[in-house]
């Protein structure tokens, strides 16, 4: 069994990159993370300690509550950081590509 | 699938060198970044349609466009301004992502006749910090970080 959860597996996920899309904004408690998604509580709890296991995302205690601040050192540790850019610009460049050949002219 | 679009990042460099070869003559790779019709055309996507409110491309001339959600919200906006143009060969401009962390780029973007019918464009991006641009290409989704809260749920909610 696989006890360490790893960055990639964290960020394979389409809602726990949206968590860090969120925490990346400012540090929020689980009850402010949670109430961006449809999902229960307990399911934006448990992407959450996913992100915090593999230390996406730290804890700081602030009164009684916990807040979640995002942790762009561990990015750093994915070794393509740049491939979400990279694909970005890829799929906007395939767009592009795919539209103008309706422009070519017939020969 | 063969990656047509390179990313060149060197650790502590304030810069970014994007890549991508087309099969498309030249002109019509230019033609795609300065009439706002087609531009439009390929920077609307599933979450949002983009409108271009200005596009002046000529040296001293800028540009302004949004994308809105199914609802009008605006979601994403950036405007620049064009300091240099040249028709097939280049576009030298700011760019600035509005009502993001991000402060202003300098880009410079090449475009190059391969042959007849290819195309290539270089776009260098040239950030304010080191750590601007670490950030930038860090967000896992630069879609989340432009964003309200609430748009980004709807897209969530679609992704499940």
């Amino acid at each position: 069994m696989e006890l360490r959860r790893d960055v990639f597996q964290a960020i394979a996920d389409p809602t726990r990159r949206a968590i860090i899309a969120l925490v990346a904004f400012q540090a929020m408690t689980p009850t402010a993370i949670a109430e961006n998604f449809d999902s229960s509580r307990q399911t934006i709890s448990k992407h959450i300690q996913i992100l915090t296991e593999c230390e996406l995302l730290t804890q700081e205690q602030s009164g009684r509550e916990i807040l979640y601040h995002f942790n762009p050192k561990k990015m750093k540790e994915i070794a393509d950081f740049i491939e979400p850019f990279r694909e970005l610009w890829d799929e906007r460049f395939n767009k592009l590509e795919a539209i103008m050949k309706k422009y070519k002219p017939k020969k | 699938m063969e990656r047509k679009t390179k990313v060149h990042a060197n650790n502590g460099q304030h810069d970014i060198t994007i890549t991508r070869e087309f099969e498309l003559p030249v002109e019509l790779l230019f033609r795609a970044h300065v009439e706002p019709e087609i531009f439009e055309e390929w920077m609307t996507h599933e979450y949002g349609k983009t409108k271009v409110l200005k596009m002046e491309t000529h040296k001293h001339g800028g540009f302004n466009f949004q994308t809105t959600d199914a609802k009008g919200n605006v979601v994403f906006s950036a405007n620049g301004t064009i300091h240099d143009l040249v028709p097939n060969e280049k576009i030298t401009r700011t760019f600035e992502m509005e009502n993001t962390p991000f402060d202003v780029t300098l880009e410079f973007l090449q475009f190059e006749s391969l042959t007849e019918d290819t195309s290539k464009l270089t776009m260098h991006i040239i950030y304010k910090t080191v750590d601007l641009r670490d950030q930038h290409l860090k967000m896992p989704f630069e879609w989340g970080m432009n964003m309200a809260h609430n748009r980004l749920q709807e897209i969530v909610s679609k992704l499940k």
